[in-house]
């Protein structure tokens, strides 16, 4: 059975973020007849330990620190850089992965990668500690993007005043359709985290919808419309179908009662605790059946409001699945 | 307390979806084939053993945010299943063994029934 890796977010970034983005684009560079005691200056006064050396726009060797310190330990400073610099250069394109430049780097064994074009003309510098920073970056301007779209999403009711606004989200269910069964109530969970819901009314809400959604799949043969209404101290959700109705309410109430066939019970469906699972998370519930007519249930959940519990949330929901 | 990757190793388990995902801790176990059941007793960072294995599973661990399920007596979810746990990063394991003996191993590596 094949295996589909999950990648972190700093893996995803490596693959994804080309090296021109986190590259030295302002190279210092010096050319073969520069002398090593010039160099050392260069180095200097710029704070690097390497540079590129170029015989007018073609690059011709790279010359580092531990080339100066062996002239030094020669008495060979007055040589040109074109005597004692490496020739043997690391490339990488500018428009290749970082990852590339993570491979050259462990293959190496170089401080620095020399960063060319398509022409191979030198168009950067890479180190180590530019990578890093380049993540480092990358994953705080993601992140930023995250935090504004969930500020915009927490502030709506904020935002757009009426004297009484609320949100409604529609969800088509369709009956014996066990294949999406759960895609409305995750879609309301994740809605009801972006608004900024307190972990623990989020797996309240999360139940009373997962239940009520399995209910119109198991029991209602047209299927049904779950219906979430969304307002900032309470969350109703309503669940409508047209039929086959509850015989027996109160029956249907009852802990361990359940009417659905055994292929469905074989599925782990049908034990019957999911009414009773709404009736404990929500602070109130309402089931309205006809028989042959339809059924419809109605779960309310009040909501706190924000409080200085808004930051343990913020960290819990990141931690979620996205 | 256990990390899932800890436990994936001890009980010799096979991840089969989310496998990169097995980082995080375990706080406790639940067991049980009734979704319903498991929604009501499983809480988030439990680790659930079921024989189950079709897609609703992941519904319920994704909506829980449990730390993980693991199914029971050599029953395999589909590739639909496996796609869907990838997706919503619910880390789905596989082991012959009964759920009788897991959930005596993972007592005996001091996962309890309750956090």
């Amino acid at each position: 059975m094949t295996q589909v890796p999950k990648f972190t977010k700093i893996q995803e970034l490596i693959y994804e973020l080309p090296i021109e983005r986190v590259m030295k684009k302002d190279v210092v560079r010096v050319s073969p007849e520069t002398s090593m005691t010039e160099l050392k200056e260069v180095l200097k006064v710029n704070r690097i330990s390497g540079v590129p050396v170029l015989d007018g726009s073609q690059l011709v060797g790279i010359i580092s620190i531990e080339d100066l310190i062996k002239a030094l330990v020669e008495g060979d400073v007055q040589a040109p850089v074109g005597k004692r610099m490496t020739t043997r250069m690391i490339t990488v394109r500018e428009n290749e992965s970082v990852v590339e430049a993570v491979k050259k780097f462990a293959q190496f064994k170089v401080g620095r990668l020399l960063v060319v074009n398509d022409q191979g003309q030198l168009t950067g510098i890479l180190t180590g500690g530019d990578i890093t920073r380049g993540l480092l970056e990358a994953i705080s301007l993601d992140y930023h993007a995250e935090e504004i779209s969930r500020y915009r999403a927490k502030h709506i009711f904020e935002d757009i005043t009426s004297d009484q606004t609320s949100l409604i989200l529609r969800y088509k269910v369709h009956g014996k359709d066990f294949k999406k069964g759960g895609n409305a109530s995750s879609k309301i969970k994740r809605a009801l985290g972006r608004l900024g819901g307190i972990p623990e009314e989020i797996r309240r809400v999360a139940i009373c919808a997962y239940e009520a959604e399995m209910n119109l799949i198991i029991h209602a043969d047209d299927g049904g419309e779950l219906i979430a209404e969304m307002r900032p101290d309470v969350i109703r959700i309503r669940a409508i179908d047209r039929g086959p109705g509850i015989p027996d309410v109160d029956q249907a109430m009852s802990p361990g009662f359940s009417t659905a066939p055994n292929w469905i019970r074989e599925l782990g469906f049908g034990a019957g605790m999911g009414l009773m699972n709404i009736k404990k998370c929500a602070d109130s519930m309402r089931l309205e059946s006809t028989l042959g007519m339809g059924t419809e249930l109605e779960i309310v959940v009040y909501l706190r409001q924000e409080s200085g519990e808004e930051q343990n949330s913020e960290k819990s929901k990141a931690q979620e699945p996205a | 307390m256990r990390l899932l990757k800890e436990i994936i190793e001890k009980l010799d388990l096979e991840a089969v979806a989310s496998s990169g995902l097995t980082d995080r801790p375990v706080v406790a176990g639940y067991a049980a084939d009734l979704l319903s059941c498991a929604m009501k007793s499983a809480k988030r960072d439990y680790l659930w053993i079921t024989l189950q294995s079709h897609l609703n599973v992941v519904a319920v661990g994704s909506l829980l945010n449990l730390a993980g399920i693991v199914i029971t007596e050599g029953n395999r979810p589909d590739q639909e299943t496996i796609a869907r746990a990838d997706e919503v990063g619910i880390t789905l394991m596989v082991t012959p063994k009964t759920t009788y003996t897991v959930v005596g191993e993972l007592t005996h590596l001091g996962v309890k029934g309750e956090s």
